[in-house]
């Protein structure tokens, strides 16, 4: 078995601490700035569909500059973010490489998309479920997690499985630029020391990370939908 | 009059868009009174809905003032309007249940905020959807419901915080004939038992019919009509209520009948075509027996439409007469003065010498 790996995956197989601390600082980029997309993201989504035209608390004043500065920092691609971003990290995490640097970045270029994709599954709620909420007598703060956070949660795990996603390939992105994980390490070996055993072998891990976010996202979509 | 339970006062509502204006609701004046049904019937974008929504807020008002059980909701804060709409019961014609949430948790939902501990929940949850007959399905998502059960359960959750009005948007208009039946039946039930006044939106004629007590007809914004049920029916003063009546009623059918030249009104020389329309609560009389008794007529009813409404008789019959000219024309002045309405449709009379 040893030797059959030792074969077939010459480099990786002399590299195997080095392999496992990479995908563990994968998972905790996307823990950690995924923790934070996804608080940062509800809120911006909820506040967006609260005070946009029609919503229970329509406010342009708050809506409009929000929805812009979403609209920017979409737009802005993200390695070019990163660079951006660089003398706000120092300031936040007082690094600008490893995990811990690429955190500020991961979560600044996420968050908009998030945002987005969560006033999308709100928007979904029957306008009427709301009108219903309001003749009942419930306020704010009860329609928001009684019926959009509850309401909406099949809709939100679509959205969060897609964000999560989007996430774990930003995350390889980052570590071309020297925050580290499995895309750092993929570059590092695979691409630019041409063992593509390595290239292989990351690529299969993340996919498998892809799959694992899927079946986690449709398992809670499907619990939650009656 | 007994003390209205909602009154509208010159009420006002217009909506502004970018490319246009709608006056939804132009200066309505209405008074509903406590325990009664009260049908509000128009064509689709007639202004009901607004107006109705006026009443628990969910429309502001561009101006005018309404008043529900003394208080003026026009005039309330948001915080005090919460508290208000507890007291008034809405219903869709689209349920607009919580899928998430069976049927206990969507009644359980609207008691949030009232102070009661969870035994009291259950109880009273309980209570309602028994209430309602849905004990056997209070575990059921929406999904797992049919149109009527669905609504049943958004009439529980409307009635969960002992409200004192309930506003019914249309709430068999996605109903099939059986099953609104069973709705109205309900809504007469909590009327009557539970002393709620109801308010029905409707663009259905027979809802009116089947349990209203007032009804007000609505057209492009403005009630053209308002009074008893019976007596609307009875006397309808505008040609959308004379349309909505005839939508109830196969009287009109006649006029079809002649137009087509179909054999069933053909005349004979010396016979009328008539229809003959009760007016008043008390035709009990066998008023056509008797006419052609004392007036040495003969009356051949083609067809007839009678119903009950507010538990009296009321329709009418298309009826063919024949006999001597003044004989005729005396048993129609007849018919008249007992209080019915004499349509004369087709006139075959004939002077008593050509028929000698
Ligand atoms: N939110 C709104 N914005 C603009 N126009 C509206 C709005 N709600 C209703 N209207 C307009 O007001 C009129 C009355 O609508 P509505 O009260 O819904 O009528 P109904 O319930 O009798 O069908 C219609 O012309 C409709 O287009
Ligand atoms: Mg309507």
């Amino acid at each position: 078995m040893q030797e059959f790996l030792t074969k077939v995956l010459p480099n990786l197989s002399v590299r195997v601490p080095e392999f496992q601390k990479s995908i563990v600082d994968t998972l905790k980029m996307l823990g950690l700035s995924g923790s934070f997309v996804f608080l940062f993201g509800i809120l911006l989504g909820v506040v967006l569909i609260l005070t946009k035209k029609g919503g229970i608390l329509e406010n342009d004043i708050l809506f409009q500059p929000i929805d812009k500065v979403i609209n920017v920092f979409r737009s802005i691609p993200f390695v070019i973010l990163i660079s951006l971003l660089l003398p706000l990290t120092r300031v936040l995490v007082h690094t600008s490489i490893g995990v811990k640097g690429a955190i500020v970045p991961l979560v600044i270029g996420t968050v908009p998309f998030f945002a987005r994709q969560v006033e999308a599954a709100l928007s979904e709620i029957d306008q009427g479920m709301i009108e219903a909420a309001k003749a009942m007598g419930m306020g704010t703060a009860a329609i928001i997690f009684k019926i959009y956070l509850r309401e909406g949660v099949p809709a939100l795990a679509r959205a969060t499985t897609i964000t999560a996603i989007n996430l774990l390939g930003l995350t390889a992105m980052a570590g071309a630029v020297g925050a580290g994980g499995l895309g750092d390490f993929a570059i590092r070996y695979g691409h630019n020391r041409y063992m593509t055993d390595i290239t292989w072998v990351t690529t299969i891990v993340l996919i498998l990370f892809v799959c694992l976010i899927q079946l986690v996202g449709s398992f809670v979509e499907k619990r939650s939908t009656h | 009059m007994s003390q209205p339970i909602i009154e509208f006062k010159n009420l006002n509502k217009t909506f502004r868009t970018k490319s246009h204006i709608a006056e939804a609701v132009k200066n309505v004046s209405l008074r509903i009174r406590k325990g009664e049904i009260y049908g509000i019937i128009g064509f689709s974008g007639a202004g009901k809905s607004t107006l109705v929504r006026c009443i628990n807020m969910l429309e502001k008002p561009t101006s005018g003032s309404v008043i529900v059980d003394g208080v003026e909701v026009t005039a309330l804060s948001e915080k005090e309007l919460r508290k208000e709409r507890k007291k008034i019961g809405m219903i869709f014609q689209q349920f607009h249940l919580m899928p998430s949430r069976t049927a206990f948790d969507n009644v359980a939902l609207a008691l949030h905020g009232l102070g009661l501990s969870g035994q009291q929940i259950r109880e009273k949850v309980e209570k309602l959807l028994t209430y309602v007959g849905l004990e056997e399905r209070m575990h059921a998502y929406p999904s797992q419901l049919s149109g009527g059960q669905k609504q049943r359960v958004a009439i529980a959750r409307a009635l969960a915080a002992d409200p004192k009005v309930l506003l019914c948007d249309e709430a068999t208009s996605a109903l099939d004939p059986q099953t609104t039946r069973s709705i109205l039946e309900l809504l007469q039930r909590l009327n009557r038992e539970l002393g709620i006044t109801v308010v029905v939106i409707t663009h259905e004629m027979q809802v009116i019919k089947r349990i209203c007590d007032h009804v007000a007809v609505m057209e492009n914004g403005e009630v053209v009509e308002e009074g008893e049920v019976f007596s609307i029916f009875a006397d309808p003063k505008q040609k959308i209520t004379r349309d909505f009546i005839n939508t109830t009623s196969n009287l009109s059918e006649v006029y079809g009948l002649v137009e087509r030249e179909d054999p069933l009104v053909s005349l004979s020389p010396g016979e009328v075509l008539a229809m003959l329309r009760f007016q008043k609560a008390s035709v009990s009389e066998p008023l056509i027996s008797s006419v052609s008794k004392q007036f040495d007529v003969v009356c051949n009813i083609l067809y007839g439409d009678l119903d009950l409404i507010q538990g009296a008789p009321l329709g009418g019959t298309v009826v063919i007469i024949s006999g001597k000219q003044n004989k005729v024309t005396e048993s129609l002045r007849y018919l008249e003065e007992k209080g019915i309405l004499v349509e004369v449709i087709k006139d075959a009379r004939v002077s008593d010498q050509s028929i000698a």
